[in-house]
């Protein structure tokens, strides 16, 4: 019962996976690229908690917190290297 | 009577579906605006079913993960504010809205504020 729920749960999970590299692959602009690889993050971290679900293992939720952090600072960075052509601004005035 | 398992995995379908909607979202819609709204919302509230799904099971184990409660607690506090800043990159590096969109009322706001930079 409960296995089969899982299996069922991951099976929609890879649905919204592939969509997902799906826009990343034929997005036309460069923001589209960086909304697909944040849904892949959070629906990676999904399939993370899933798993040890499935497994019956409390041994990954380390790599759940990791993969959110990452994702996060990630998107970030990209966005703000988007809008200013800069990551990290100095304040150079003399 | 459900056994409380049962429940804990029911709250993690729940929260497969609401990922799989917000996927067909993001395939169908036609605008990078518009996607980001079904894909903001669909994500952050299945994301957060999934993970407190995971946590009511573990907990039922006896096992109270305080990883799993931080992990829940960042994905709300950053999902969000991760959908608003790409969508102000994407408005301030002028990715055009759909041919469908009848209002845009940042134009006047930012386009009057670029020509004043301009002509400074």
């Amino acid at each position: 019962m409960i296995q089969g729920i899982l299996i069922c749960s991951l099976v929609f999970l890879s649905f919204a996976i592939f969509a997902t590299i799906f826009r990343l692959v034929k997005g036309p602009t460069a923001p589209d690229r960086i909304q697909a690889l944040d849904a892949l993050g959070i629906n990676i971290i999904s399939g993370v908690a899933i798993f040890s679900v499935f497994i019956r293992s409390t041994a990954f939720f380390e790599v759940i917190l990791l993969i959110g952090i990452l994702s996060f600072i990630g998107t970030i960075a990209f966005a703000r290297y988007i809008e200013r052509g800069v990551v990290i601004e100095r304040n150079d005035s003399e | 009577m459900i056994p409380s398992e049962h429940i804990a995995v029911l709250l993690i379908l729940i929260g497969t579906i609401f990922s799989f909607l917000s996927a067909v979202g993001l395939i169908r819609l036609p605008d990078i605006y518009t996607r980001a709204h079904a894909l903001s919302k669909g994500s952050t509230i299945g994301v957060l079913f999934t993970l407190v799904g995971t946590f009511f099971f573990f907990v039922l184990e006896g096992y109270f993960s305080i990883r799993l409660f931080l992990g829940i607690f960042f994905v709300f506090l950053t999902a969000p504010v991760a959908g608003h800043v790409i969508v102000r990159a994407a408005y301030r590096s002028n990715v055009a809205l759909a041919k469908e969109s009848v209002q845009d009322d940042l134009r006047d706001v930012i386009g009057v504020a670029k020509e004043n930079k301009e002509q400074l």
